[in-house]
Order: structure tokens, then C-alpha cells, then sequence
């Protein structure tokens, strides 16, 4: 499993827009990809499930990846964040 | 005649029959099935059909209202796609073996309510969105038609409640005004009708009534009211409002996002004078090229004691962070003369005008001037700052204050505070530092003139004496002498000169300082766009 923390910048949080772009993104790879802020898990292919965590501005999420492509979707994902979030 | 109030969420007047509007009842029938699999079937065409409507969607809004509003009916696809809603929707059909429709309202009602329940402002509003996606499957697998009624002539439509896909599908052309129910003025309906420029009432007292149908009203976007069969008074008074705000509006479309160049393709610098936080909303839906005049004193008046380090540094921060990066000039402390403030004490004067004033307490008082000058540079990290100081008379002035920066510049250091470049300038306002302005500008990077004062001690007129208003004549010549000198001296030494004063605004001189090598001209928020067009004829 590869892992790593992220702090959102994003004035919304994770907010409608860029929660669908990263289930479309997560939807691309193997792994299952889960998010986890501390009091709530979700998992990253569903869009529903990641806006209820109600991430906000400031919060830290962990991401989780697991799976044959983990390397790939790992990287691909932290950038993603940092792009995105 | 009936008054409403709402909630405003674009400033403009509109007047027209009002056009009730009322969602096509959506019952949906609870039906139990046998052919689960062909139910399944039902349900995956009317979703290919809804997204093939939110990419047609999408495209309208896209033109209409632009790209970043249009984004919301591309996050409706997204939900659309979300895997938890759609097992949801085949769980209810496959397992309990309902009819489709009942499925995508159950779920449509589960997920809602999910959203409502969360604390965030933001994610609340995200309920109106799951109801208008599951609204659209319904209609779509009830045969129902989702596109409002047509209408003949521009009405005021009064609804509810919108969805953000039936606000974008009114023909824009025929839409006046909106009133709803509910809404917030920050949904995507109200941000849909701002972009839209249509004045627009949200949460708004009126009663969804069919008798209204066809009935004159007036929607006031500025007061937030709906007026419904005015009578002729608040008719006149309306419709001069609203020539008042077309045209402004056309001026914004005409000149907004232009250059401030003269014929000769000179550009001035178009600033305004505020005097508080709050008016930054104004100086950006101006189009205002910075603030030339922040005047500092709000921060002083209206407290019963000297305001903190912490509460200034808030106040310029927002300032500066607000205006990403535009110019912001911020006034030191003006106080004395016609504003007074009890905690300083200030004695009782004969002649307040030429007393104890602005630079002159600062320099004397200087705890209070070091404390604003701390939380200006802390400020300054934020955007571009410039900071000027009033009531100059002579040199020795300006290198007083200049040790006091130093030293405060010096102390920030020490605590490892960011800070960023300052342009530091003079008001030009008396006689005397205008007739030295030669000697006074190589010391400063700008002078701002401030015109009131500047007359006033010029032609030794007090502004506050309404009997001496015959003798009283702005455009004197020796008001206009010492512009000129001032500008002059500015350029020699490499500084900058503006006029932040109402004589700025006085679009009959505007050619004459144009003429006289004015960089900087700093008005009301109100005059930007005016000034702009006059400037732009020189």
C-alpha cells in the first residue's frame, strides 16, 4: 500500500467540481484509493462519498492506494491534489 | 399596490407582468415490477437521455453566461455517473423490484437529505442539485416535459424556487426579473441571473399566487423589493431608477476591461477613493485600477479607544489581498480639523483648520503613528502598498516620518515579518508644500494632491462656511498654478503625481490635467467608468 497526506488549499474544500474529476481519475486505475480525514473514510471512485466527508479549506486528507498499479496511481494522484485541491 | 421584500442578488430595476411559474407536478407512482432487467433498461436510456440534456445544457450555459457558470452542469453529469447513486437506483429496482422512478426519487430524497444535513454552507446548496438531476430522470421516464412553458413577451417571474437548469433554459431574451421563494444568493440560480444581469430576488416574502399572473410589478434590485401594481408615484420614480442603472450598465459594458489612454495614448492611472473595507466591492464591480485613497481614519472613529496593531493589519490585509495586486494606497491618520475623536483628547482650538492635525499627531503622538506603520508593512506582504502621509508642509517632515519607517521597517526585520516594496508619498494639500514641491520630491516616490484642502487654504475659504459659497470658485487659477507646479517638480525628480481630491472627478478640468502630464487621477468608485470615456476623449 502507498500512501500520502495532503493539506486541502482550495477555498470550497473538496468541493462538487474536483470530487467528480478525481472519481473520474481514480475510476482510470486498478487500485481501490481511499480517503481518509481522520473521522471519515470514503472511497475515491465515488463522488457522493467524498463530498459527505465535508472537507474543508485547511483540513489534511490521507490518501491511500492499493493495488497492482499503485506506483502509477499514487503519483498520478498527488499530483492531481496538488493541481486540483 | 403590494410590497414584497427579498433578498437582492443583482442590482437593477426591471418592470413588467409577472409570470408565475410553477413546476409541472412530478407525482410519482410507487409501481412494483416483474421484469426487473427491462426496468434496469428504463433506467440506463432515461440517464443516457438526461446526459445528452446536460451536455445540450451545458453548451447553452456555455454561451449564455460563460464557461465557469456553465461548469455546473457538467458536476451534474459527474453526479449523474456517482457510483453510490446509481446502486442505489438499481439496488431499489433489482431488489424491491420498484419501478424506476420510485427508485431515482428515493434515492434522489436519501441523497438530499444527506447533503442537507452537513454543516457546510457550500454542501447544503449541493441538495438543490441532486433534486434537480433526479427531477430530470422522472420526467424523462414519466414522458413529462422539463423545459418551462414558452412566453410570449419579457416577464418577472415569480417561482418557488429554481433550479439552476431551468433558470439557464428561459429564453433569455424574455426574462425581466426573478423572484423566488427560497434560494440563497449564493446558489447557482443567483449566480446564473447576476451573470446574467438580471435582477434577481431571492428569499423573498411573496406568495406563489396564480392571481398574480399577468400583474404589473416593478422588481427593485438595489432596495430588494418587488412592488406588484405600483402606483403611479413609485411607477416614475422607478423608471428613472432604471434609465439611471441601464445606463450605468451600458457604460460598464462600454468601458469595462478598457484602458484609461488618452488620444495621444498616454495612460492614466484610474483609481478610487474609499473609505472603508467594504467599498472594495464597489471599486472591482467599478473596474477600478486600484485604490488611490484609503482613508485610514474609519479604523480610528467610531471606537472608544485606539485601534489594535491586530484589528488594523486585518483590515489593510483584506484590503490589499482583495485587490490581488492592484495598486492600494493607504492615508495615515487624519484626524483634527472637521474629525475629531475623543480618546485622543485633542485640546480645543480657535482655528482647527490650521491646527493640530493629521501628520502633525502623528508626529507628536508617536506610539500611535509607529502602531498604524507596523500594521501597514505586516500588511504590505499581501499586495502593493503605498502609503501617504497627510498635511506635509516642509522636508523636515518627511524625514522625520522616514526615521519612524526605519525604524519600524528595522524592528519587523528583527521578528522575521514579511514584508513587501512601499512606495511612500505625500498628500500636496497646503499651499506651502505645493509651492516646495520642487524640494519636497526628490524625498517621496509619489505626491497625491488633495484638491479640498488644497482650495481651501489656497484661497483661504473655510468649505464649511455656506456664506462664502459666491466667492468660492474651483477652477481658480491659482488652484490650477499649483497643480501644475506640483506636477511638474513630481516628474523632475522621478516621482509620480495624482489628484485624489473631488477636483479629480471634474470631468471639465479632466482635459486640462491631462494636458498637464496627470499620471494618477483617484475618484469615487461611482465615477471610474465615466471618467474613463472622458479620459479616453482627451
Amino acid at each position: 500500500m502507498k500512501s500520502f497526506t495532503y493539506t486541502i488549499q482550495d477555498e470550497l474544500g473538496i468541493h462538487a467540481r474536483p470530487a467528480g474529476m478525481l472519481a473520474k481519475a481514480v475510476a482510470g486505475y486498478k487500485s481501490v484509493v481511499t480517503l481518509d480525514n481522520g473521522t471519515k473514510k470514503a472511497d475515491a471512485k465515488r463522488l457522493m462519498a467524498i463530498m459527505s466527508m465535508g472537507v474543508k479549506k485547511g483540513h489534511t486528507v490521507t490518501v491511500s492506494v492499493e493495488g497492482e498499479d499503485e506506483d502509477a496511481a499514487v503519483a498520478a494522484l498527488e499530483e492531481f491534489f496538488k493541481t486540483n485541491l | 399596490m403590494i410590497v414584497r421584500e427579498g433578498k437582492s442578488v443583482f442590482k437593477g430595476v426591471a418592470i413588467g407582468g409577472i409570470f408565475v411559474y410553477r413546476k409541472a407536478e412530478k407525482a410519482v407512482n410507487k409501481v412494483e415490477i416483474e421484469d426487473t432487467a427491462a426496468e434496469l433498461a428504463r433506467f440506463e436510456a432515461a440517464k443516457e437521455k438526461a446526459m445528452g440534456q446536460l451536455k445540450g445544457l451545458y453548451e447553452k450555459a456555455r454561451v449564455d453566461v460563460g464557461e465557469e457558470e456553465a461548469m455546473i452542469f457538467d458536476v451534474h453529469q459527474m453526479l449523474l455517473d456517482d457510483l453510490d447513486y446509481n446502486e442505489s437506483i438499481t439496488g431499489i429496482i433489482e431488489n424491491d423490484k420498484m419501478n424506476a422512478e420510485y427508485a431515482v426519487f428515493m434515492t434522489g430524497e436519501q441523497m438530499a437529505a444527506m447533503f442537507l444535513s452537513m454543516e457546510d454552507d457550500y454542501m447544503r446548496g449541493r441538495a438543490a442539485d441532486i433534486h434537480d438531476i433526479s427531477d430530470r430522470l422522472i420526467s424523462i421516464l414519466n414522458g413529462t416535459q422539463v423545459s418551462p412553458e414558452a412566453m410570449p413577451e419579457p416577464v418577472i417571474i415569480v417561482a418557488e424556487d429554481l433550479a439552476p437548469s431551468e433558470t439557464v433554459q428561459f429564453d433569455k431574451s424574455k426574462l425581466l426579473a426573478i423572484v423566488t421563494q427560497k434560494g440563497s444568493a449564493n446558489s447557482h440560480t443567483a449566480i446564473l441571473a447576476r451573470t446574467m444581469n438580471i435582477p434577481s430576488l431571492v428569499t423573498t416574502d411573496i406568495e406563489i399566487d396564480q392571481e398574480y399572473h399577468g400583474r404589473q410589478a416593478i422588481v427593485d434590485g438595489f432596495a430588494g423589493l418587488i412592488y406588484i401594481d405600483p402606483d403611479e408615484e413609485t411607477m416614475a420614480k422607478m423608471v428613472e431608477k432604471k434609465r439611471k442603472a441601464d445606463e450605468q450598465r451600458a457604460l460598464l459594458q462600454e468601458m469595462k476591461g478598457k484602458e484609461t489612454v488618452t488620444k495621444a495614448g498616454k495612460h492614466i492611472h484610474l483609481y478610487s477613493n474609499i473609505g472603508g473595507v467594504n467599498d472594495v466591492d464597489a471599486v472591482l464591480e467599478n473596474d477600478s485600477e486600484g485604490i488611490g485613497l484609503f482613508r485610514s481614519e474609519f479604523l480610528y472613529l467610531g471606537c472608544d479607544d485606539y485601534p489594535s496593531e491586530e484589528v488594523q493589519f486585518e483590515a489593510y490585509k483584506t484590503v490589499l489581498s482583495r485587490m490581488e495586486g492592484k495598486k492600494v494606497i493607504i492615508r495615515t491618520l487624519d484626524i483634527g480639523a472637521d474629525k475629531q475623536i475623543d480618546y485622543f483628547d485633542l485640546p480645543k482650538e480657535d482655528n482647527p483648520a490650521l491646527g493640530y492635525r493629521a501628520i502633525r499627531i502623528c508626529l507628536t503622538r508617536k506610539d500611535v503613528f509607529k502602531t498604524q506603520l507596523r500594521a501597514l508593512f505586516r500588511a504590505s506582504a499581501f499586495g502593493t502598498l503605498g502609503i501617504m502621509f497627510p498635511m506635509i508642509i516642509s522636508v523636515k517632515e518627511i524625514e522625520q516620518i522616514k526615521e519612524i519607517v526605519e525604524e519600524v521597517k528595522l524592528e519587523l526585520a528583527r521578528e522575521d515579518v514579511a514584508m513587501g516594496e512601499v512606495e511612500l508619498g505625500i498628500m500636496i494639500e497646503t499651499p506651502a508644500a505645493a509651492v516646495t514641491s520642487d524640494l519636497l520630491a526628490p524625498h517621496v516616490d509619489f505626491f497625491s494632491i488633495g484638491t479640498n484642502d488644497l482650495s481651501q487654504y489656497t484661497l483661504a475659504i473655510d468649505r464649511q462656511n455656506q456664506s462664502l459659497d459666491n466667492f468660492f470658485d474651483p477652477h481658480h487659477e491659482a488652484i490650477l498654478r499649483l497643480i501644475q507646479m506640483t506636477i511638474e517638480n513630481a516628474h523632475k525628480y522621478g516621482a509620480w503625481c495624482g489628484i485624489c481630491g473631488e477636483l479629480g472627478a471634474d470631468e471639465e478640468l479632466t482635459a486640462k490635467f491631462v494636458q498637464m502630464g496627470i499620471d494618477e487621477l483617484s475618484v469615487s468608485p461611482g465615477y471610474t467608468l465615466e471618467l474613463r470615456k472622458r479620459i479616453r476623449e482627451c
